[in-house]
């Protein structure tokens, strides 16, 4: 009842800032949409903790998100000067390491966050194995066990 | 205050340029397809993050800037799920990474 309560303010919420007009009938008309596709998606049985995980939602809007930020400009700025030194000092690699996460959520989260940090890529997620393809070797040896594995693990423990 | 606004608008704008060419400039120079994927995500995360603020600047408060960072929004989520669904596409057709410790035979794989 939470979860469908929240999608229904989100959706209708996301249907105002789209539409930007305000007249009673183009409220009216949101509210009815917003509601049919929170009932569709009840329907399909997609409202729960993992389709829409409120249950996260602070810690990555104020912990998590802002911290991996900065990582993504920090290894954005390092790719960056790989790409562009005159001899290119790059070693890609593939590394198989595996994650601490327990939920498939986590599991998702923390893929994410490595393909989203330049410089490396999750090519495979397998039972509790990541598969990732580094540019570096450098990036390749600092997977496992990462400050990033930790904070992902701890979100989702809710700590 | 218009001149301040502008003055960082227009760095953020530049600096997104900059990191979009970058991205290009690393998309030539790479040698092959795995590499070149990380090129291309140093213009997806730094390159769009900034133009998106570079423009936001320029849109002030107003739902142009909110459809902004929807745009942002956006981009984080789907570009690692686009990224990876290529990269292990390749792999599955049998692409081969050029990998850096390929003579020596690597305890790693």
């Amino acid at each position: 009842m939470l979860h469908a309560s929240s999608v229904l303010v989100f959706l209708y919420g996301f249907w105002l800032l789209l539409s930007g007009y305000f007249s009673a009938f183009l409220l009216v008309a949101g509210a009815g949409c917003a509601l049919a596709v929170m009932l569709f998606s009840r329907r399909m049985g997609i409202i729960d903790r993992e389709g829409h995980p409120i249950h996260l939602s602070r810690r990555a809007l104020f912990s998590y998100w802002p911290w991996l930020a900065v990582e993504i400009v920090k290894s954005a700025w390092d790719v960056t000067r790989r790409i562009l030194h005159p001899r290119m000092p790059i070693s890609p690699t593939l590394a198989r390491f595996k994650p601490s996460q327990r939920t498939d959520i986590g599991l998702v989260v923390h893929a994410n966050s490595i393909t989203l940090t330049p410089g490396t890529i999750t090519v495979e997620i397998g039972r509790g194995e990541f598969l990732v393809h580094a540019l570096s070797e450098e990036g390749a040896a600092s997977l496992a066990g990462s400050e990033m594995d930790r904070r992902v693990t701890d979100m989702e423990a809710g700590k | 205050m218009s001149m301040v606004r502008d003055l960082i608008s227009w760095g953020c704008l530049l600096a997104g340029g900059f990191f979009c060419l970058v991205g290009a400039v690393g998309l030539i120079r790479l040698p092959d397809f795995y590499t070149r994927m990380h090129a291309a995500s140093v213009i997806e995360t730094l390159g769009a993050a900034l133009i998106l603020a570079g423009l936001m600047i320029q849109a002030g408060l107003s739902l142009v800037a909110v459809k902004l960072a929807m745009i942002g929004l956006l981009i984080f989520f789907i570009s690692p799920a686009a990224t990876h669904a290529l990269a292990r596409a390749a792999l599955v057709r049998g692409v081969q990474p050029l990998l850096a410790s390929r003579e020596q035979p690597s305890s790693k794989r």
